[in-house]
């Protein structure tokens, strides 16, 4: 008798030469019943490939099955080989065998069905439920995912729900027919930090409560730690390493898979901070920028004629000083509003009131200078794709005032030099680099300007994990260099760790917690900081259950003229101190 | 229902600007309405009986006074009379509308029942050959100007079967309804044919672009059978843009097919139109221009009524 | 360069480019008068000759070269297609931006008159404006050109919203790039592609009612030859000449068809969402 499931020499190939165009080459595994394997590995490593062939979904988005077998034993005990299996038989398998969970709840259900409808469906496909009978069975489905008021919610279509529900939905719909292994690719990956902890927290408990195998694709080596008892690394289409999740952990044979553990980011609860901190050494100096009492709120129209009816408060007073040389992280998730203050700082949303001053730096004779500069998340999208470097680079030159002269042109060349890349960049275009180069472009060109300040909005946020941590380290490396005071805005803990001198936690567009990174990280004092540190997922923390809380983010819409009271704070260090909850 | 509220309120709107620009345009037609009323008879009048009658029919008022007494007259139904007809306009208008709207109905039906299961069917077999035959056919329906394929028809029946298309005095449907239809069967083909190569492209890209998105997935993963995503999951989302385009291109047949109409000797509204704009009978001109932009409003506010019962996210979105 | 070659790879932008190769080359000629014969010069003792060697396609009623009056047509056809797209497309980019970046008030100004304009059937709208104006050739132009700049507006205004909310157009807003540069180096730039298809397309659609307008009488006058016009010329003679017919219904259709082949082809190459879909 083979375990449940038994991947053999799996080969998967893409286009119209599969052969010549492989991007699993010979991956094999094993999976008990009631086990769980994570198989971890960055983008390009063929992890969802790997996944996505196990239930011949594969076949559909172009991908053949060049070689090696996979081997399901079934229900019945037979075995059977899904290589070799026909579409009528795959669509018994699938929903009813093996379940599959993915990485966008928001767009993986159907936009214009119910959610009750599309869970029904799995019912009477391999339950043969119809009618009363399979409402219900959809609404135990909701219940067992732990969705509140699941009865209503059947009627929900999907653009009424948020992307954690989605997920849940997602989830009870996979194992609605109680498959014995069901797929995860990534199925946290777009979601809030917290909220990634109660979906994680989900899927431990009904893989207790159900038995079923699990594989768990990420490429975050942190979360397995929770969840697998088996760990597969891939990288470039082949398993390097493969184990039981302790001797993968602690003692990792590849150095690809120490790479993965030890250059990148864990998040280490304070214990990873910077040591060079600059708040004492210059308590008279002038701050490179300080935002006073800053407010956003966003008009709410509705009703017949568009009347403003209330108010979004997306930032609700928000104040800070930033040191020259200093990063002060702000913390938050989405619709916490730290992008906002972001983008207000710098001008693209209009502050409903509040002060923000920064001290320019002086500019050498005839260099143009602009004291604050932002760095965008997406690297794809804050490049004009029609430009070349060059144009890119003389842009915010042209746009000061200034004019494109033989120093210009040599401050590009030493600039592109610094950040990392080549020399004959220039006449290239943004398609031509990866997303790291192209973050180290958007670095490049907001140094153009000489700033004392420079805003990172989720800079590092979308890259692979150790183009992360590159990027990270040259960061560093400008800020020494160059004196530079960052705004570093994130959701992620472990990379704030690294880069922060100083921690402000935003929750519903106000800080609630502010000061030095040690302190606030290894001594949470406010209940949400808590909350966010406690769902970090880090490799130390091994089947630990996680607290299930369905809690939800609070509306950010308040009625006209509603002002928020004015802040008690309680201080706990010299420099670190917390809202006062009531 | 942010959407319906500010889509209803743009409507009369728009209406008024459709309205003063059929007004205006019709002003702007050189030489006065008299001489256009009268034709060479204009030329036998007095100064005085001019200036008479210019007073009789308002025009010695400034425009927007006589655009103030045309929009009194259009709410009460009255859109002045025709010359050629000497009746009431709306009269002759609704006269010949029936025909119009059965031809636009009938290439509809052809265009959706050919051009979606063969845009389906393209788009489940991509890249197959059947699929590069699809597409030829439909390419070739696009381009072909309908009053080229009328010829063609005519010229295929009358030199090779030695028939000619049923011309002669038209039936209407509730007089004869089989003699009817067979009057207007290759119009409405005539029609169709381009119609339906639009439905079949439309369609098969709309079901392509759906067919790759990750909702399609998740009903694979489910164990949804092909035949099943096709009809249930991607079919709901893919008929959107199927809708918007049949919608738009009924809405121009409303307006007559005049070409097609002229050459098949049917008297709708296309060619009601261009023999009142041949004629110089302006009260037609811009009664029947007014009623058919009109009527394409009408069908546009269907289309996006069609819409928001399709697709819940238009339902609460800003655009 | 790069593009040029894609389109030569795909196979209907290698057909719908070398017949619209072969119609401008035809239509230059007809325009210098290169011509197998006078398009003019009407031949009595040779009025409706079957195609042959000397008439390759046949005379009409009059006596005169089909041949060469279809090729003098498409120079006639052609004209009035690109005056009038070359309006149509500036008029509705310069719309179209304008309403996507003053936003607001202009936008809502300028597309509600847009609305006002596509409520008339592109057909209808054009006969309007030829009964304002009267029939010719500069009428048509006219015409076909106010009945496509919403369509353009539209093309342009769409992209260029979700190209002023993009990223780039953000960091611009940072450095503080004046507004005719981000118009013109980021939305503008971007929209390149978008409108070359829509130009294509936009072109096969002029040819159609540049034809449509003359077969109606509207459009182009005789004596000057235009198929339209040569094909509602051959109605009454079409059993007994039906070469009258076939030439010009032929080439119209082929020509209308190769710039639909060419714009599917552009969609395809330039498009890359497009492309995603196919790959």
């Amino acid at each position: 008798m083979i375990s449940l499931l038994s991947v053999s020499g799996l080969r998967v190939g893409f286009g119209r030469n599969p052969q010549a165009n492989e991007v699993v080459r010979g991956v094999s595994f094993d999976l008990a019943d009631g086990e769980t394997l994570a198989i971890v590995g960055e983008s390009g490593s063929g992890k969802s490939v790997t996944a996505l062939s196990i239930n011949r979904l594969v076949d559909y988005g172009g991908g053949r099955i060049t070689g090696g077998s996979i081997k399901l034993r079934r229900a019945d005990g037979s075995t059977f080989d899904l290589t070799a299996a026909a579409e009528p038989q795959l669509t018994k398998i699938r929903g009813g065998e093996i379940g599959m969970i993915f990485q966008e709840p928001m767009t993986s259900l159907n936009p214009v069905l119910t959610i009750g409808w599309q869970i029904e469906e799995s019912f009477r496909l391999h339950r043969g439920l119809t009618g009363r009978r399979a409402t219900a069975a959809a609404k135990d489905a909701l219940d067992r995912v732990r969705i509140p008021d699941a009865a209503r919610r059947l009627k929900y279509t999907p653009n009424q729900l948020s992307g954690g529900m989605l997920q849940r939905v997602m989830i009870a719909m996979a194992i609605a027919c109680n498959p014995r292994l069901l797929i995860a690719d990534e199925p946290t990956t777009a979601l809030d930090v917290t909220v990634q902890a109660q979906i994680m927290a989900l899927l431990a408990e009904l893989k207790q409560e159900t038995g079923m195998s699990m594989i768990f694709i990420t490429h975050d080596i942190g979360l397995v730690a929770g969840i697998a008892d088996k760990v597969m690394v891939m990288q470039g289409g082949e398993a390097v390493e493969q184990g039981a999740l302790n001797q993968i952990l602690d003692d990792p044979q590849h150095p690809y898979t120490r790479h993965l553990l030890h250059a990148v980011p864990h998040f280490a609860g304070g214990g990873a901070t910077r040591r060079d901190a600059q708040r004492e050494k210059q308590k008279a100096a002038e701050p490179a920028l300080k935002v006073d009492g800053l407010v956003v709120r966003f008009p709410v129209k509705g009703g017949f004629l568009s009347r403003t009816s209330g108010a979004v408060h997306a930032v609700d007073g928000v104040d800070f000083e930033l040191m020259p040389g200093e990063t002060l992280a702000v913390v938050g998730e989405s619709g916490s509003g730290k992008s906002t203050t972001a983008r207000a700082i710098l001008g693209l949303v209009r502050s409903t009131r509040g002060t923000i001053s920064a001290s320019a730096r002086k500019a050498a004779a005839g260099q143009s200078a602009l004291p604050v500069q932002m760095v965008f998340q997406n690297p794809y999208g804050s490049l004009n794709p029609r430009l070349t470097v060059e144009n890119l680079l003389a842009e915010p030159v042209i746009a000061t005032g200034g004019r494109i002269t033989a120093e210009t042109r040599a401050k590009m060349a030493a600039l592109l030099k610094r950040v990392g890349l080549p020399e004959n960049s220039l006449q290239r275009y943004p398609h031509e680099f990866s997303g790291g180069q192209r973050q180290r472009l958007c670095i490049a060109r907001a140094l153009m300007l000489n700033p004392s300040v420079i805003v990172l909005d989720e800079a590092v946020s979308a890259l692979d994990v150790s183009v992360q941590a590159r990027v990270l380290k040259l960061l560093i490396e400008l800020q020494r260099e160059f004196g530079l005071a960052y705004l570093f805005i994130s959701h992620d803990m472990a990379v704030v760790e690294r880069i922060a001198h100083r921690i402000a936690v935003i929750y519903a567009g106000q800080i609630v917690e502010i000061g030095d990174a040690r302190s606030v990280l290894s001594e949470p004092k406010h209940s949400y900081t808590k909350q966010l540190i406690a769902a970090v997922p880090t490799i130390d923390r091994r089947h630990e259950r996680f607290e299930l809380d369905t809690r939800q983010v609070p509306s950010l819409v308040r009625p006209l003229g509603f002002e928020p009271g004015p802040a008690n704070w309680q201080q706990f260090g010299p420099d670190h101190r917390a809202r006062v909850e009531v | 229902m942010n959407y319906l509220m500010r889509r209803l309120a743009t409507f009369p709107l728009v209406l008024l600007g459709v309205s003063i620009v059929v007004f205006l345009a019709i002003r702007m037609v050189p030489g006065d309405s008299i001489t256009a009323m009268l034709g060479t008879e204009a030329g036998l009048l007095t100064p005085q009986q001019r200036d008479a009658l210019a007073a009789y029919f308002g025009i010695d008022q400034p425009w927007f006074i006589q655009y103030w007494r045309w929009l009194l007259g259009l709410f009460q139904g009255n859109l002045g009379i025709s010359s050629t007809y000497g009746r009431p306009v709306l009269d002759v208008i609704l006269e010949h509308f029936p025909l119009t709207l059965e031809l636009a109905l009938l290439s509809m039906v052809i265009a959706l029942l050919v051009g979606m299961p063969a845009g389906i069917f393209a788009a489940t077999h991509n890249e197959k050959l059947s699929d590069l035959g699809v597409r030829v056919v439909a390419m070739i329906g696009q381009s072909t100007p309908n009053f080229v394929l009328a010829l063609l028809i005519i010229y295929t029946l009358s030199a090779g079967f030695g028939v000619l298309p049923a011309m002669g005095e038209f039936s209407p449907l509730w007089q004869d309804p089989l003699r009817n239809l067979g009057q207007l069967l290759l119009p409405a083909i005539t029609l169709g044919f381009a119609f339906a190569a639009s439905v079949t492209r439309i369609s098969r890209s709309a079901m392509l672009d759906v067919l790759s998105d990750d909702y399609v997935r998740t009903a694979r993963s489910k164990g949804v059978s092909a035949r099943g995503v096709i009809w249930r999951h991607a079919l709901p989302n893919a008929l959107i843009p199927v809708v918007t385009l049949s919608g738009i291109e009924f809405g121009y047949l409303l307006g007559g097919a005049v070409i097609v109409e002229q050459i098949y000797a049917l008297p709708g509204l296309g060619r009601m139109v261009l023999d009142a704009i041949l004629q110089r009978d302006y009260a037609l001109v811009q009664g029947s221009v007014l009623f058919i932009a009109f009527n394409f409003m009408i069908v546009n506010l269907l289309v996006d009524l069609a819409y928001v019962a399709l697709d819940p996210r238009i339902r609460l979105s800003e655009h | 360069m790069a593009t040029l070659r894609a389109i030569f790879a795909h196979p209907s932008g290698r057909i719908g480019g070398a017949i619209v190769a072969l119609y401008l080359l035809l239509a230059v000629l007809g325009m210098l008068g290169l011509t197998p014969h006078n398009p003019l010069t009407q031949h009595r003792v040779e009025r409706l000759h079957a195609p042959d060697s000397t008439y390759w396609m046949g005379t009409d009623l009059f006596g005169r070269d089909v041949a060469s009056r279809l090729m003098t047509g498409i120079g006639q056809s052609f004209i009035v297609a690109f005056f009038s797209v070359a309006v149509a497309t500036l008029a509705g980019t310069v719309l179209g931006l304008a309403a996507a970046w003053f936003g607001r008030r202009w936008d809502g100004l300028v597309m509600r008159i847009m609305d006002v304009v596509l409520a008339f059937p592109a057909i209808l709208l054009a006969l309007l404006i030829v009964a304002v104006a009267g029939p010719g050739t500069s009428t048509s132009v006219i015409a076909i050109a106010i009945v496509y700049t919403p369509i353009f507006t539209r093309v342009v205004r769409g992209p260029a919203l979700s190209l002023k909310a993009r990223e780039f157009v953000d960091a611009a807003r940072t450095f503080g790039s004046s507004a005719g540069y981000i118009v013109t180096r980021h939305l503008l730039l971007n929209l390149v592609a978008p409108l070359t298809v829509q130009v294509t397309l936009a072109l096969a659609w002029a040819l159609l009612t540049e034809a449509g307008l003359s077969f109606l009488g509207l459009g182009t006058q005789p004596p000057a030859a235009s198929l339209g016009l040569m094909l509602s010329d051959s109605r009454n003679l079409m059993e007994t000449a039906p070469w009258l017919m076939i030439f010009p219904g032929v080439a119209i259709m082929i020509g209308i068809l190769g710039f639909n082949l060419l714009g599917d082809a552009l969609r395809d190459v330039l498009d890359p969402k497009m492309r995603r879909s196919i790959a």
